[in-house]
């Protein structure tokens, strides 16, 4: 691409981060595949850029060639990357070094990695200090500032610590503080709270929000969830094949997408409080393409419902909409072609009869000597094609209460778990073929759930055959019945999974948790490690599926848009006991548990939806030693002092089909709530509980 | 950490006592004649009884198992068969000198090769860490007997440089006693130089993808400041691991080693009690290497515990 197609840029203040046509290949067995098309885009002081787009499209790459912290066989084969003027792919390795300690630095995704092992915390941030040139002694005490800076209330101790020994969300702030040590005035932020808890992640976000405009470094922030780009970014760049396809502000773009892909992209997401029963979520047709397939004209060509033979032949020039909004699109006016799947009539859930039955089950772990409550008293019920979606936090016992229904983990005495009115036995080996045949699961990460020696034909047939009894023809008959529901065609069938992508892989999986026509599926995660535009195809065929089978689903998710679209009644769990249970309407409209009600608050969303902020203090306490009364009570906003400490208020049905654990009647629950949300206020724990949950987040993961 | 290591030294018994009833049951139980065994099957009846009645064989299976138990209590393994003299300083002295023996090979080998792994990870696919991973391969499926004959004809006789035998006169002191094991030393540490080469490598390139190496070069440190921070302390930890079980096996004799150098270590000794079937010598060797084993990788687990605050936290629970 020539200079005079790279978008022309906003004078005026100087950019922090200026990225020039940057073109980048990573060497595969001696051969340039090209990853990055010419990237363009820059970020000035205190501003801070997003760029979203599904994985493989370069965004990360682009992250790292900003700190120029390539793979081994990636190569800069064109462009130039300048912060604050100098041109870092011209730099030597130690004037890489110097660059990147001086004014350049990074949060990575996993925090817990990124911290050394073996080293106390205290001497890591301390080094951050120490290279800078500074004595041991004022860089002792810059990183208890630094600590201190980044929210954490209790520095001295923290800096004793070993990284493992800390929570998530303690970690990525260890590794913000480390990041902020020199003043940088570039930070790339790496998906920063992909795999934290909702709640963290909203303290985190919070927490760089704050920071940036206190440091005014350029934030050059790298998320596949857009509701963190929407929170956290002044503007976003959309990337496809390597190439940004779209840029504007962030408020602008999500709004009013005009490039297909992005609208693709915002339209496979369940927004807005859509449901199954309304109509199905939009899909993007076809793959990213491979890895260095050569794509001349339009990037987006192969898979864009409005492409013709301009798109095929010439190359989308750069399109300004307005506002600093542009789009590499030929056909931005035909956008409004590009209809949403309809509405479909006549799905709204009829309450089946009821299968599984959940009354009074506990599950205790022993871990050296002490008792770890998992679940405690747990009472649930399923309907026959109804989806129950479980939420909650991390530790909040949502996976063990899967596997105690599913037979893998046994309750503690005095449970009881039946279907169909019959008592099921603990353990899943001295359930008979019927029992194990009627609940099946899928798993977060297909690659592990499916037999990588084997095809697809040979993974479902086994399936049928051991679930179902079935021989010979009938086996046959039956895989490709199940193929075709799950839209996987007979060349699909022949392949092993790696062969398969993420998508058609978690089909499969799908495909052979239903090989025995169950009652109930227990799906932990099932789109969570899948981009948008496929989760969007997983979750239709899921509601399809459901449709037809009047199977039930138990759905885990820490994705409350994938629950509000996929479940018809909602529990909310928090260190092992229900919180909150209700239909989806009633758990999304309120009133709420104040536990849910910040769950609901803390989600970054993508419409900036007008939602009160809660801001919870402190970690989840540990389940080895909960709080006394309500468990919520040191970290609920709240809180009623004298009451919440000291009795655990029963589950209790507030409404009809709607039950609740306060003490705080549902009425004054309203009122409260409308309250807060008329006059967006922003709630907060109590300091007094928060200092008693902040010391015993530490002390308990010691 | 005492908690840890009395833990520890428990399951050692536990261990050396199951070892010490597997020695029994192949010395005592399976062969159901000591006495036929040791002698052949052309023995008269007479001879065999009365060797029986000699050695005590021919009391009930139960009390010969009692006894081993308490010769295993008392470190007290009886007479050798062969010599009639007491076994157990027999080993000890023969386990003494293969651990001089072992312990110059590991002090050659070690520092040698950790170094090596270290410089090759960081050269990584460069032409010096292929030269090392080669080089190291090719050294390590070389069999030390090998190596050990080259070596004597090339550095003992044609250079005439080392003496070529490994037992150093009975009055020599240290410095001359190390020149006499060199070179059986030197055999011994090739052969480990590749493994102990690769695993450094492998473990160090790990590390040097690890996401805190990042975090490390992110934050402006050079990469030898990373290296001897962040990197080292991670890689080395599958090392120990793999020399703790090598220092085990190297006690033990390395048999073919001994016998080029004519070197009375635990291997020959070992290999002598066997074809003269001399059980006591055999059962308190075994015994003997077993508590090496142990010890071995008990100091290993310890460093590990050292290295990695995860394992030692771990541990004082």
């Amino acid at each position: 691409m020539n200079a005079a197609a790279v978008p022309s840029v906003a004078t005026g203040t100087k950019a922090a981060l200026r990225v020039e046509d940057l073109s980048l290949s990573y060497i595969v067995r001696g051969i340039p595949r090209p990853v990055l098309r010419g990237v363009t885009f820059e970020v000035k002081a205190g501003e801070s850029y997003g760029l979203v787009g599904e994985s493989g499209c370069g965004k990360s790459t682009t992250a790292y060639a900003a700190v120029r912290y390539l793979p081994r066989n990636g190569v800069i084969t064109g462009g130039r990357i300048l912060v604050d003027g100098d041109d870092i792919t011209k730099m030597n390795d130690e004037q890489v070094r110097l660059f990147r300690m001086r004014h350049a630095s990074m949060v990575y995704q996993d925090p817990g990695a990124a911290l050394n092992p073996t080293t106390k915390v205290g001497p890591q941030v301390v080094e951050a200090f120490t290279i800078l040139g500074q004595g041991k002694r004022q860089a002792e005490e810059n990183a208890l500032k630094a600590l201190r800076r980044v929210q954490i209330a209790d520095p001295e101790r923290v800096a004793q610590r070993y990284p493992h020994q800390l929570s998530g969300g303690m970690q990525q702030r260890v590794v913000i503080a480390i990041a902020l040590a020199s003043d940088p005035k570039l930070l790339v932020l790496d998906e920063p709270t992909t795999g934290l808890d909702a709640t963290v992640e909203a303290s985190v976000l919070d927490l760089v929000r704050n920071l940036q405009a206190e440091t005014n470094a350029a934030v050059l922030l790298i998320a596949h969830n857009l509701g963190v780009i929407r929170t956290l970014c002044d503007r976003v760049g959309v990337m496809y094949a390597g190439k940004i396809v779209e840029e504007g502000d962030a408020a602008t773009v999500f709004e009013n997408p005009q490039h297909p892909y992005t609208l693709g992209l915002l339209r496979s997401l369940p927004r807005r409080g859509i449901r199954k029963s309304q109509r199905p979520l939009s899909t993007i047709p076809g793959n990213l393409p491979q890895i260095g397939t050569p794509l001349p004209t339009c990037v987006y060509v192969d898979r864009c419902p409005l492409a013709d033979e301009l798109c095929r032949t010439v190359e989308p020039p750069v399109v300004e909409v307005g506002g600093g909004q542009w789009t590499r699109c030929h056909h931005r006016d035909r956008l409004g072609q590009l209809a949403e799947p309809p509405p479909v009539g006549g799905r709204e859930a009829t309450l089946g009869e009821l299968n599984l039955t959940l009354s009074n089950v506990s599950k205790t772990f022993h871990q050296s000597g002490h008792d770890v409550p998992a679940l405690v008293k747990v009472s649930l019920d399923l309907h026959d094609g109804e989806t129950l979606g479980l939420v909650g936090e991390s530790g909040s016992g949502k996976s063990t209460l899967a596997k105690t229904i599913l037979g893998i983990e046994s309750p503690d005495a005095g449970a009881d778990i039946e279907l169909d009115e019959r008592a099921l036995a603990a353990k899943a080996a001295s359930r008979p073929t019927a029992d194990k045949r009627s609940m099946q699961m899928v798993f977060q990460n297909p690659d592990s759930a499916l037999n990588r020696g084997w095809t697809g034909r040979q993974i479902l047939a086994r399936s049928v055959h051991k679930l179902t009894g079935l021989r010979g023809r009938a086996v046959n008959e039956r895989v490709d019945q199940l193929a075709a529901d799950l839209r996987l065609t007979q060349r699909h069938l022949d392949l092993k999974p790696r062969q398969l992508s993420g998508g058609l892989k978690q089909r499969l999986a799908i495909a052979r948790a239903f090989a025995g026509d169950p009652r109930i599926v227990v799906a932990d995660e099932p789109t969570s490690a899948l981009d948008v535009s496929v989760q969007a195809a997983i979750l239709n065929l899921l509601s399809e599926l459901q449709l037809r089978s009047k199977t039930s689903y138990l759905l885990i998710s820490h994705d409350l848009g994938v629950v509000r679209y996929l479940a018809d009644r909602i529990a909310v769990m928090y260190l092992g006991r229900i919180m909150e249970v209700g239909s989806s309407e009633s758990v999304f409209n309120g009133p709420n548990h104040p536990y849910t009600e910040a769950l609901l608050s803390a989600v970054p969303n993508v419409d900036a939806e007008d939602r009160h902020r809660i801001l919870l203090s402190g970690e989840i306490p540990s389940p080895a030693n909960p709080p006394t009364g309500c468990v919520f009570n040191t970290r609920c906003p709240r809180v009623i002092r004298g009451l919440c400490e000291v009795v655990e208020p029963p589950l209790v049905e507030v409404e009809p089909g709607h039950l609740m654990s306060c003490h705080i009647p549902v009425d004054e629950l309203r009122r409260l709530q409308a309250k807060a949300e008329r006059e967006d206020l922003v709630l907060t724990t109590p300091p007094e509980s928060a200092a008693a949950a902040a010391a015993q987040g530490v002390d308990e993961l010691a | 950490m005492a908690r840890f290591i009395a833990r520890r030294l428990l399951l050692a018994l536990v261990t050396l006592w199951l070892l010490a009833t597997i020695v029994f049951i192949i010395t005592n139980v399976l062969p159901n004649d000591v006495g036929r065994t040791i002698l052949g099957p052309f023995a008269p009846q007479e001879t065999v009884d009365a060797l029986n009645e000699r050695l005590g064989t021919n009391r009930p299976i139960l009390i010969r198992y009692v006894d081993s138990l308490r010769g295993l209590v008392t470190l007290d393994f009886g007479d050798s068969f062969v010599s009639g003299k007491e076994v157990f300083p027999q080993v000890i002295g023969a386990v003494g000198r293969s651990a001089k023996l072992a312990g110059l090979a590991l002090l050659i080998t070690i520092p040698i090769s950790i170094a090596a792994g270290l410089y090759a990870a960081r050269r990584r696919d460069r032409p010096a860490d292929r030269a090392i991973v080669l080089l190291g391969v090719t050294l390590s499926s070389i069999p030390e007997f090998v190596t050990g004959t080259i070596l004597v004809v090339v550095v003992g006789v044609q250079l005439g440089w080392l003496p070529v035998l490994a037992t150093a006169p009975a009055t020599a002191d240290v410095l001359t006693q190390i020149r006499f094991l060199l070179m059986p030393a030197l055999a011994m540490a090739i052969v480990y130089f590749g493994y102990i080469a690769r695993m450094t490598r492998a473990g160090t390139i790990e590390v040097l993808q690890a996401d805190y190496t990042r975090t490390a070069l992110m934050k402006g440190l050079t990469i030898g400041q990373t290296m001897r921070r962040h990197v080292l302390r991670n890689a080395l930890v599958p090392t120990v691991a793999v020399i703790a079980v090598q220092v085990g096996y190297l006690f033990g004799g390395i048999i073919a080693v001994e016998k080029i150098f004519n070197y009375n270590g635990m291997g020959s000794t070992m290999l002598f009690a066997a074809q003269h079937k001399d059980l006591p010598m055999l059962t308190a060797g075994v015994i003997v290497i077993g508590i090496v084993y142990m010890v071995a990788t008990l100091i290993a687990d310890l460093i590990m515990a050292w290295m990695n605050p995860r394992i030692r936290l771990e541990a004082e629970r």
